[in-house]
């Protein structure tokens, strides 16, 4: 029911009043209003700006936020107005909503953001008037197409392969994409120089070459020179054979890729040429296989796969197919009735070209286009006549449909130069997205090496601490928290990938290793480096330094300087594989290849996290290893 | 071939504008707008207080911004209360009802007259409003033709689906009924006193106009 139709209600029901004379029984009793009945004014403060309407006006709508108890929540009681922290220029339009009962959608303003107030304020946009209707789903369905477009290319080619792909997965990629890889892009342009080859050469053997001796007729060139021709011919067909199988292969879904139109027109540029290897070589078939030749210019096609205009030449046709169907059709209209016309205006003279309707076709047809060979003219005087109206509706017929054409291929040019320039431009903002992410998790880290770093030192821990907000304080504690729950600590991205590496070498390296060490770790009864695995991959480096004085010979890739004087660590799990090797960290003499500079332990007693290690030696960890007596950065194998 | 095209559409150009014309014209008359007489005045007249009068005005204008209702949209908006049937007879005796002056037009004063007598008027007051209703032809007299009128009007609102289901002698028969009731001396026809005598003596009736509590 419209907003105002309530204020109406009263009348309505005094207007009843009719009925009770007629009516049989009695009425029932009037429902009992006990709300106030005075009407007051609600204040509505929104970002600072405020509006006042009628407690009604407000009702009308009881299934909205406004109408609803639900802005009880909003109501501030100190200044006993309902306060919303939301766009006032967009709630202008909301609250108009309510006191004329139609919503309008402001054309400058942003679609989604409007959906957005819409939402907060429980109105479906389903209500907005006639008037704003069409514009606003416009708006919404170019908003929508242009978020599917960008998650589709989002899906599509740019993203990286994950790291578990199948070689057929990767194979796929590198046809669909060629910029994935040198060796696909190596290909695609193999392929395009074959295609142009072999197109060229079609059209080369019917070029007349200079007969050999003994000659006087021109003869084609490919008759000339046939070995050569067939040797090309078959070294193209050879490629695309192979390229369609590997395609074939690396397809995921091969229905779906034999049924796709680049499957089509590369097996219809290659058929003909296997045909023709099996078709014997008598007179009866041969007008066939001249025929089967002709089909070896599809070739050309293949071209629309290197060449994304033709693509789109092509889309667009097909998305044009309704216009170009009603020109077929107007034009095969209008050459049967002149081609009709035609024939029975020059039935009467002697030696006319008219000598059927379909002959009068041909003549229609050349008119109409306005290309006038003149090898069919009219001669009688009502053939002349009906000719010029036949060129002049020609023109007419022709020109209607193809400002249609010309804008869909328009609009579709330029969605696919925008669809283009978007995805250009993603990758920069995802590039800054991605840096500005790199941020908040690096704080994080970076919190926890300035509390290792600044545990000796009360001042600058404090000063650190300080400099966090109170959100971080508690972002972190939740961070430790969950590193806590886990037993596994934050790291980035690079460490992430360094552990990786070392953890493949100090398997390596880690198979002669004995536990025999243990006795020399009792000296030390902590674990030194606190870093999980590089723990464990130092352990067994370590390890093996260990058993290399006894004698065993393995060479180095990495290996972890363990520090002394560390307080137990209380990495559990972990902490019993340090056990396991409790190294004497005291030995200052291990040389070893360093890889990556060790992280100090936190020497902060009551935090216990380690910072994380810098796998990269330059970066600023390297100015902390320097605190410590024991790191040795030297490079050399043992 | 362009200049084909060109004078195409310059012809449908041209005759565009007279039309548009017509509706500015359309759209000037309706412009005009009605003011009701000062608030105290209409609080004297009526009972009604300040208050509900704003309110009632309020809501009035919202509806109606140029100042009066037309029958069409008293009728649209009669009709929005009964969904289910047609209320257009019913609401074009009642239209017929507040438009005391005859014009085709309610304004304000003359729907808030109406209302002021109906919610906070005496019952010979209602009664006598009511009989007005009724008479559609303002002769002083309810005949049978009219009161079939109203009764198929009333029943017509109840729409198609009803239970039981509706029957085609039903408004017959309570025509008949409320003149058994209402006519005392049996000339078919129903006089004012008649009326107000028989309404006085029907006990359903009196209990029926508690139907007019707490409707403002």
């Amino acid at each position: 029911m419209a907003a105002g139709v309530a204020t109406w209600l009263p009348f309505a029901r005094a207007a009843a009043v009719g009925w009770l004379p007629l009516a049989k029984k009695t009425m029932p009793k009037p429902p009992v209003d006990n709300s106030s009945r005075s009407d007051e004014i609600l204040y509505l403060n929104v970002s600072g700006v405020r509006f006042q309407t009628w407690k009604n006006t407000l009702d009308r709508y009881p299934d909205t936020l406004l109408g609803s108890s639900e802005k009880e929540f909003f109501f501030n009681e100190d200044t006993e107005e309902y306060f919303f922290d939301r766009d006032h220029e967009m709630f202008r339009h909301i609250l108009n909503f309510y006191r004329t009962g139609k919503l309008h959608y402001p054309r400058h303003e942003c679609i989604q953001a409007f959906d957005e107030e819409l939402a907060f304020y429980g109105i479906v946009p389903e209500i907005i008037g006639d008037c704003c209707m069409e514009e606003y789903r416009d708006r919404k369905k170019e908003n929508q197409e242009r978020l599917a477009e960008d998650t589709e290319a989002n899906e599509s080619m740019d993203a990286p392969l994950p790291p578990d792909s199948t070689p057929r997965e990767r194979l796929w990629r590198a046809f669909e994409n060629p910029h994935t890889s040198t060796m696909a892009l190596v290909f695609y342009y193999v392929t395009g120089f074959f295609i142009a080859v072999s197109v060229i050469a079609n059209v080369v053997e019917t070029v007349p070459c200079r007969p050999p001796e003994g000659r006087i007729k021109d003869l084609p060139c490919g008759e000339k020179y046939q070995l050569a021709f067939f040797c090309m011919d078959t070294a193209c067909v050879l490629i695309f054979t192979f390229e369609y199988l590997m395609r074939l292969f690396a397809a995921p879904s091969r229905c779906k890729f034999m049924r796709s139109v680049m499957s089509v027109i590369d097996v219809v540029a290659i058929m003909p040429y296997y045909i023709g290897l099996v078709m014997p070589e008598n007179e009866d078939v041969s007008g066939a296989f001249v025929t089967l030749r002709v089909f070896r210019v599809f070739r050309i096609f293949k071209f629309s796969r290197h060449s994304q205009g033709l693509r789109i030449l092509g889309y667009t046709l097909k998305s044009c197919a309704s216009e170009l169907g009603f020109l077929l059709f107007s034009l095969t209209m209008a050459i049967i009735i002149f081609a009709t016309v035609m024939f029975y205006a020059e039935k009467g003279t002697k030696g006319s070209t008219f000598t059927s309707i379909p002959a009068s076709f041909w003549y229609t047809i050349v008119t109409m286009t306005t290309l006038g060979y003149g090898d069919m003219v009219p001669n009688t005087i009502a053939g002349k006549i009906f000719g010029s109206i036949c060129s002049l509706s020609g023109v007419l017929v022709i020109a209607l449909p193809v400002p249609v054409i010309v804008s869909n291929f328009s609009r579709i040019y330029h969605q696919n130069q925008r669809a283009d320039k978007r995805r250009a431009q993603q990758k920069v903002r995802l590039a800054r997205i991605r840096m500005a992410k790199k941020g908040t998790t690096n704080a994080f880290l970076q919190y926890k090496e300035d509390r290792a770093l600044g545990g000796r030192d009360s001042d600058s821990t404090a000063l650190c601490v300080k400099n966090r907000s109170a959100f971080e304080h508690q972002h972190h504690h939740l961070l430790h928290c969950l590193e806590k729950t886990t037993n596994h600590e934050f790291t980035d991205e690079m460490t992430y990938s360094e552990l990786c590496m070392t953890e493949s070498v100090g398997f390596r390296t880690s198979r002669s290793t004995s536990l025999s060490s243990q006795q020399g770790a009792q000296n030390n009864p902590t674990g030194c480096c606190p870093r999980r695995a590089r723990r464990r991959a130092a352990m067994r480096l370590a390890n093996s330094t260990a058993s290399v004085s006894r004698g065993s010979v393995q060479e180095l890739d990495t290996l972890h300087i363990k520090t002394t004087s560390i307080p137990p660590q209380t990495r559990s799990s972990l902490n019993a594989q340090a056990d396991d090797l409790k190294l004497n960290c005291g030995e200052q003499d291990f040389t070893a290849a360093i890889i990556s500079i060790p992280t100090p332990p936190a020497n902060t007693p009551d935090e216990s996290l380690p910072p994380s290690p810098a796998p990269i030696p330059g970066i600023l960890r390297n100015t902390r290893a320097t605190a410590f007596t024991h790191e040795t950065v030297k490079i050399s194998s043992l | 071939m362009g200049a084909v095209v060109g004078t195409l559409t310059m012809q449908t150009k041209q005759n565009r504008r007279p039309s548009r014309d017509k509706t500015d014209d359309e759209l000037e008359m309706t412009m005009v707008c009605h003011r009701p007489e000062g608030l105290e005045q209409l609080e004297a007249q009526t009972n009604f207080t300040k208050q509900e009068l704003q309110i009632l005005y309020r809501g009035f204008k919202n509806e109606c911004p140029s100042g009066v209702v037309n029958e069409e949209t008293f009728k649209h908006i009669y009709a929005q209360f009964f969904p289910h049937g047609d209320a257009s007879m019913y609401a074009h005796y009642l239209f017929n009802a507040f438009d005391t002056a005859n014009n085709g037009s309610i304004k304000f004063k003359d729907f808030v007259m109406g209302l002021s007598i109906l919610l906070r008027g005496t019952l010979r007051e209602k009664l006598e409003w009511t009989f007005h209703l009724y008479d559609i032809n303002r002769d002083g007299y309810i005949n049978r033709e009219e009161m079939t009128e109203i009764v198929r009007a009333i029943y017509d609102m109840m729409g198609k689906y009803t239970y039981p289901a509706l029957k085609g002698d039903v408004p017959q028969q309570h025509v008949d009924a409320f003149f058994q009731k209402m006519d005392k001396n049996k000339d078919g026809v129903v006089t004012l006193e008649e009326f107000i005598v028989a309404c006085q003596e029907d006990e359903t009736m009196m209990r029926s106009m508690q139907l007019f509590e707490n409707v403002m």
